[in-house]
């Protein structure tokens, strides 16, 4: 570990700690209905979006309605992508002439981008026409990360309010989110992208003789406008195979940077957004330092596992950090930093291979993905995720002050505890079983690219990974119809079963009377909670997977140590 | 509840109102701004010389000639339609076989090399178009490339030294050496083994030769 | 807590009773215990008949120990529900079948047996007999012996009409003659509730239990899938996994020690409230007292003692001193109620004396005069009384009262005290100052209260002025002046509207409706029917600072639940450390490195996780049943306190616990 590698990694959190506040309070506001410095320019085309789609803005939605409306919006999106991906071929904008994919494939694409999950069995720079990737892919990025957006408000609505089953209007708050927050600043990120070196065109692929002589094709497309919604709506999907590895989606450090912002922003500004709109601004911070303290324990367990190298290459001859699978421009720091936030949250998106991290490397990208994803998490979804982990917190703790627990003045009874572990319980149950039945069947063994503990992981990833809607994978696992399928499957579940419970837990909330605070109870802004909260995570929400991740990275490091290889 | 009906005509119409804006107005937006402000990096980077593209700033490619700085390994032999890494394990007996072959070929090819092999030179980069190599990758192969252009290490070192582009803001990544800036700079400064094979055979086999080469 | 042999053989056969499946499924964290017992013992069974199989013992040792741990947590059960059992019984005793004397009404007496008593009969109980049933006295008063069911021997009065109409089944008349209206029918009435509570037969779940149940059920499924894909992935690295060292891993992972004890801690719950000599009539209502928000506490009787004393008497201007003392003597002697004699032992420090002549006509106290006195041969009227009601007597015969009485008057209630004037024929004399006496030790309460995050409220009758003074004196946070019922009842259902639980006590029937209103109503067990029917507690001693005790035991409830939960939450970490190394090992024999408790053998470190984990719950039944202390500091103080010890305890504590059974088995070669 160096100490520029520290350095950069605190000048990052830093930028994002400063973002918080300004970007959730325009969060609050946006959502509020307040106005914004961008409402002169954008409330005229919201309006006429209502306007044209029949949407009544003041109508609010109880909460089975707004999930009913989030069901119906997907569903849609599903099939209009997967129409797309299965006729690309004769549509415009295909200068490649790349052929329509096939069913199982389109299904489980269609699914990824759906989800926000944007797995990819597929490479986008050998396999889909420019129409896909920003018709399809990159409006998806949008719609999903605003379906998220707008579930967490929700949520947040739900334990901020009162005597209400209203939550709000699904249909406002997704373009708000999309109009205000995600559109706005992807386009600013994708000009400072383009400004760094991602192409932004419509060219075809170009043939060129190098100066050596050497023939090679360099790939084109709209690749900056994607990539930035890519990052900010923690979807992942990248323009091509190797995604921010490519110096094409992520040329230089400081494109690097501006990714890793982008993809931690939106969580942590949600933070925020929650403290205001509860009117407990501490609140929000305390999660904001729950999510910072995992964020660091993870990053720190990376760095110096992926900075102290591969022991069987130093057997070699060849000292230094582990750079198999990374890029010169980013090294063992920067690559470490991406793939813990790239987990913590749920985007996914990688700029190093995570296949060839060493194990406890690999270890800290799966142990953040089977937390949940809650450390600032997906746009959304690591605000509601962490409400889970706060409701049930509050519940095991509250009772050791001798009252119902109460988060913020609402007794936390039947109901909720019921649909907080339900959302809870989805990732382990939705990780484990799958891996199990991939393990028993030769269609799950057949594309192993590692063997042994690695294999296993793998398989593991693979499914952690599409459940809790990351798609990052350890992309050795290659591609059949079991995993087409499974892995759609499992994602659309990590998706809706969670979002599901969560409202119907905000709708319970929301319902409540708020009994005010007193001496009595106790407040969910105390170092003690968040140490509470810390522990609730790690017990109930890592330890679970411990004895697979023995099996899997755990043992390897271990092999590791004693020298041993696998085919 | 209102009618499911309604609700679905809604999510019908706001998908494709979204679509027409998010998914067609946004990226032609970027796509224009983007032409004007910055055209070079929108379209790829592309280098020329003579007129003629012949690589992209961004985009490594595969070099075989001893006259010329080699980039790292790839999986994919450098085609950028193809991007990606290994993907194999830290303990992959495969990877392990991998890294002893080339330290076995580093040798052989540098015989003259005084610095210890740098670790970004056996491993496989994580695009396979890594434009870049470490600095200590770049110094490491100065001997060689001086013995064929048969000038002296330190031209070449001067050479890459002025190539050595250092960590951003003193903190960001790691410092690099762009591995077709220095064959460029190399080319000019003796301009004749880096210039392609004259036949349209000659240069297929040393396409062929270069996909072996590079290949992780 | 000790307990005889026979209790403890009892409560062992309550524990072997409740294995039946049909009972456990209550349980679901239990009934996962016995399924895993289930298959252990099979495998333990078919080792043992294999001939030469290496882990016979280790099956065995595993699927007993595993037993012992359901049995344990029944037995938890069986202890809580034994205490009950044992209140109940002696209940029973005085429940057996009395005889009625049924009256009809024709006026005729007809005997019948106690059980053929409907709502609605009228019978009639003399000095000495049992009284059959349920009910309100209609007619008379006589004095009853309730200690079969208060356990209080003092007789109480129980008269018709005002609030101490209430009569129990199964006490005891012991003067006097009365008519008894019954209020229940057969099998429900207040004994039969009573012992059915005692005896947890109809004990539910309450909500929070059901909540913290889920939970539960919620964690265990979550382990079971964990353990169960464990299988397939030992599979995976080449090896068959074994199927009793999976079961252990479970029991071991799922959080036993609270849903072993979950049940008990409620009984336990509810027993310490009739420890406390009060009747809940559901453990909801236990809890609900944990939550309390606002306390309605009664002047009188709970903030003060019931009688007020005088304290001084203010001569009014041109009137002499020893004079009015003597006056009020006088005007005393006759009144038995305490203020009268505290007026008249007033005036005798003030020296006064003399006896009561005896051609005196006393003139009492009644509600339409409101004042009372005496009326002296020589034509001589002493008066004393509520103020105006003695200026309009004064009034009346010609008089002119001095002017600075109605000064004297305001003082004395601005104070907090009760002025009553005292007047002879015309003439003010002076204005007595009675004063309520604060019960000892109040103060300290309500601060207590306060630090648990209570509000109090006193609830009196009292003008603004005086219950202002009381109130601060006290040291409530609260009052509520000239209280009628009605205006009790919106004070509840203001507070209610705020999210404010609220708690209260009453006896009267015009308490009833703001009993039951109220989210935990406490009724006197002297009080009427009504109050007792529409709270849901009942304090059979009478004593209404006794709600105080019942919202601590409700906070322990709560608190003993908690931190429980996290002890055996955070006790996983342990037992993942003891034996995940020893599953792994023969997978991967690397694993052995993660052995770092450094337990002697696979085997060892499995059956010692087994061990302490069963272990453990016997060693938690005492502080289940005890609850977790409570010292009113704060919340976050206490979840701090607790955090810690039950917390940060239950991580280390099995690391201790694990590591000390693995050397005691490698001592004793059992391994």
């Amino acid at each position: 570990m160096t100490a520029a590698g520290w350095s950069a990694a605190l000048a990052f959190f830093g930028i994002v700690a400063l973002l918080t506040k300004p970007l959730g309070g325009y969060l609050a506001r946006v959502f509020e209905g307040q106005r914004t410095p961008l409402s002169p320019l954008l409330r005229p085309l919201e309006s006429a979006i209502y306007r044209v789609c029949g949407v009544r803005e003041d109508a609010e939605m109880t909460w089975y309605e707004y999930a009913i409306a989030l069901l119906l919006f997907s569903a849609i999106g599903f099939a209009y992508l997967y129409v797309l991906l299965r006729t690309q071929a004769w549509l415009p904008l295909n200068p490649q002439h790349f052929a329509n994919l096939s069913p199982a494939l389109a299904w489980n694409t269609a699914i990824s981008f759906t989800t926000n999950t944007n797995w990819q069995f597929y490479s986008g720079e050998s396999s889909l026409s420019y129409l896909t990737q920003m018709a399809g892919l990159t409006w998806h990025n949008f719609v999903s990360a605003g379906a998220g957006i707008a579930i967490a408000v929700a949520v947040i609505r739900g334990v901020a309010r009162s005597q209400t089953c209203r939550l709000g209007n699904f249909w406002v708050d997704l373009t708000r989110a999309c109009l205000y927050v995600l559109a706005p600043v992807a386009f600013a990120a994708a000009i400072v992208l383009v400004w760094q070196g991602v192409p932004q065109n419509f060219s075809p692929y170009r043939q060129v003789t190098t100066l050596q002589g050497g023939a090679q094709t360099l790939t084109g497309g709209p690749m900056a406008s994607q990539e930035a919604i890519k990052e900010f709506g923690t979807n992942g999907g990248g323009f091509v195979n190797a995604n921010s590895a490519s110096p094409n989606e992520n040329p230089t450090p400081l494109s690097n940077l501006l990714e890793l912002v982008l993809m931690f922003a939106l969580g942590a500004a949600l933070t925020y957004t929650y403290g205001t709109m509860v009117r407990d601004t501490r609140a929000g911070w305390a999660l904001f330092t729950t999510m910072a303290i995992l964020f660091f324990f993870g990053f720190a367990g990376a760095y110096a596992a992926e900075a102290a190298g591969n022991p069987l290459v130093h057997q070699l001859g060849v000292a230094g950090a582990n750079m198999e699978g990374k890029e010169c421009r980013f090294g063992a720091g920067a690559s470490a930093l991406f793939a813990t936030v790239t987990t913590d949250t749920s985007c996914g998106a990688v700029n190093a291979m995570h296949d060839s991290f060493m194990p406890l490397g690999g270890l800290v990208t799966l142990a953040n993905m089977q937390l949940g994803e809650i450390v600032f998490g997906g746009a959304g979804s690591g605000l509601y995720g962490m409400l889970g982990f706060v409701v049930l917190t509050v519940f095991i703790a509250g009772l050791m002050v001798g009252r119902t627990p109460e988060l913020l003045g609402k007794k936390i009874e039947r109901r909720e505890v019921q649909f907080a572990i339900l959302a809870v319980l989805v990732t382990p149950v939705l990780s484990l079983l799958p891996s199990a039945i991939a393990v028993m069947v030769p269609a799950g063994l057949a594309t192993l690219g590692n063997h042994g503990p690695h294999g296993f992981s793998e398989i593991l990833y693979a499914f952690t990974s599409t459940n809790a809607n990351n798609g990052s994978a350890f992309a050795g696992l290659g591609p059949n119809r079991f995993y087409d399928y499974a892995t759609g499957a499992n994602m659309l579940l990590g998706r809706f079963a969670v979002i599901v419970p969560m409202l119907a837990l905000a709708g319970s909330l929301a319902g409540k009377r708020a009994v005010p605070a007193g001496p009595g109870t106790f407040s969910t802004r105390s170092a003690v909670f968040v140490a509470l909260l810390l522990g609730t995570i790690v017990v109930v929400g890592a330890l679970t997977f411990l004895p697979a991740d023995a099996l899997g990275p755990i043992a390897e490091q271990l092999f590791l140590r004693h020298g041993v290889t696998f085919r | 509840m209102r009618p499911l009906i309604e609700q679905t005509r809604v999510a019908a119409l706001l998908a494709v109102v979204t679509i027409a804006l998010l998914g067609g107005v946004y990226p032609l937006l970027v796509t224009a701004v983007a032409r004007v402000a910055f055209p070079y990096q929108a379209a790829g980077s592309m280098v020329r010389l003579g007129g003629r593209v012949i690589g992209s700033a961004i985009v490594g490619e595969c070099w075989t000639s001893p006259a010329c700085l080699h980039g790292r390994p790839s999986a994919s032999s450098y085609d950028p339609t193809a991007t990606g890494g290994t993907n194999l394990a830290p303990t992959s007996a495969v990877l392990i076989a991998q890294v002893r072959r080339r330290i076995v070929r580093l040798r052989r090819d540098n015989p003259h090399a005084v610095l210890p092999l740098p670790i970004d030179l056996v491993t496989a980069s994580g695009s396979g178009i890594d434009p870049d190599v470490s600095p200590a990758a770049a110094y490491y192969q100065a001997p060689r490339i001086a013995a064929a252009r048969g000038v002296s290490v330190a031209r070449i070192d001067a050479v890459i030294a002025r190539a050595v582009r250092p960590r951003t803001f003193g903190i960001l990544g790691e410092p690099r050496v762009n591995v077709l800036a220095v064959n460029l700079a190399l080319a000019a400064l003796h301009p004749r083994p880096g210039a392609p094979a004259r036949s349209t055979r000659a240069r297929r086999r040393q396409a062929d030769a270069a996909r072996t080469r590079c290949a992780a | 807590m000790s307990y005889d042999r026979a209790f403890l053989v009892a409560a062992g056969r309550d524990a072997l009773r409740k294995l039946d499946p049909r009972w456990l499924w209550r349980n679901p964290v239990m009934l996962v215990v016995e399924a895993g017992a289930l298959v252990a013992t099979a495998y333990a069974a078919l080792a043992a008949f294999e001939a030469g199989r290496r882990s016979a013992g280790f099956d065995i040792a595993i699927a007993a120990w595993l037993w012992v741990t359901v049995l344990f947590a029944n037995g938890a059960e069986a202890i809580a529900e034994r205490r009950g059992k044992t209140q109940a019984d002696a209940l029973r005793r005085t429940k057996s079948d009395t005889r009625a004397r049924r009256l009809h009404d024709d006026g005729s007496i007809e005997v019948v047996a106690s059980a053929t008593l409907r709502k609605g009969d009228r019978f009639v109980v003399e000095a000495g007999e049992l009284i059959a049933a349920d009910g309100e006295v209609i007619e008379g008063a006589a004095t009853v012996d309730e200690s079969a069911i208060t356990g209080e021997s003092a007789p109480v009065v129980r008269e018709s009409g005002g609030d101490r109409s209430a009569v129990t089944g199964g006490t005891r008349v012991l003067s006097d003659r009365i008519v008894v209206r019954v209020s229940v029918n057969p099998g429900e009435s207040f004994l039969d509730r009573m012992i059915g509570l005692v005896e947890g037969a109809r004990r539910q779940k309450t909500p929070n239990e059901i909540a913290l149940s889920i939970l539960l059920a919620g964690l265990t499924l979550i382990f079971l899938v964990a353990v169960a894909t464990l299988t397939p992935f030992l599979h995976y690295a080449g090896r068959e996994p074994d199927t009793v060292v999976s079961i252990a891993l479970l029991v071991c992972l799922i959080p036993t020690t609270i849903g072993g004890l979950l049940s008990a801690i409620g009984i336990a719950g509810m027993d310490r409230v009739m420890a406390r000599n009060v009747l809940a009539m559901s453990g909801r209502a236990v809890e609900a007292a944990g939550d309390v928000d606002t306390l309605l506490l009664d002047k009188t009787g709970t903030v003060t003692l019931g009688n007020r004393q005088a304290v001084a008497l203010v001569i009014a201007e041109g009137a002499d001193a020893a004079d009015a003392a003597g006056a009020a003597y006088l005007a005393s002697l006759a009144d038995e109620t305490p203020e009268g004699r505290s007026i008249a032992a007033l005036a005798a420090r003030l020296g006064a004396s003399g006896v009561q002549p005896a051609d005196a006509t006393v003139v009492a106290f009644s509600a339409y005069t409101r004042m009372s006195g005496v009326d002296l041969a020589d034509g001589t009227a002493l008066r004393k009384g509520a103020p105006d009601a003695v200026l309009g007597w004064i009034r009346a015969r010609g008089g002119e009262p001095a002017r600075d009485l109605g000064e004297h008057v305001d003082r004395i209630a601005r104070a907090g005290g009760t002025p009553l004037l005292l007047a002879r024929n015309a003439t003010a004399l002076a204005v007595i100052d009675l004063r309520d006496v604060l019960k000892p030790n109040m103060a300290q309460r309500f601060a207590r209260l306060r630090a648990m995050g209570i509000r109090t409220v006193m609830v009196t009758g009292d003008n603004p002025l005086t219950a202002a003074t009381i109130a601060r004196d006290a040291g409530v946070d609260d009052f509520l002046a000239e209280a009628t019922p009605e205006a009790k009842l919106r004070l509840i259902e203001r507070e209610q509207r705020l999210g404010r639980l609220v708690a209260m006590t009453g006896d009267g029937t015009n308490d009833a409706p703001a009993l039951a209103q109220a989210d935990v109503g406490l009724a006197m067990n002297s009080g009427t029917p009504a109050a007792r029917e529409a709270a849901n507690m009942v304090d059979l001693d009478s004593d209404p600072t006794k709600l105080i005790e019942i919202v601590e035991v409700g906070k322990q409830l709560l608190m003993t639940r908690g931190a429980l939960t996290t002890f055996s939450i955070a006790n996983d970490v342990a037992k993942y450390f003891a034996i995940l190394p020893a599953v792994f090992a023969a997978a991967y024999p690397v694993m052995h490195s993660l052995n770092v408790m450094h337990l002697a053998t696979p085997q060892s470190a499995i059956l010692s996780a087994v061990i302490f984990n069963a272990l453990i719950i016997v060693a938690l039944i005492p502080l289940a049943l005890r609850g977790v202390r409570y010292e009113p500091k704060g919340a976050d103080r206490v979840l701090l306190e607790n955090a810690l010890i039950y917390g940060v305890g239950g991580l280390i504590l099995p690391f201790v616990g694990i590591k000390l059974v693995d050397l005691l088995l490698v001592a004793f070669h059992l391994t």
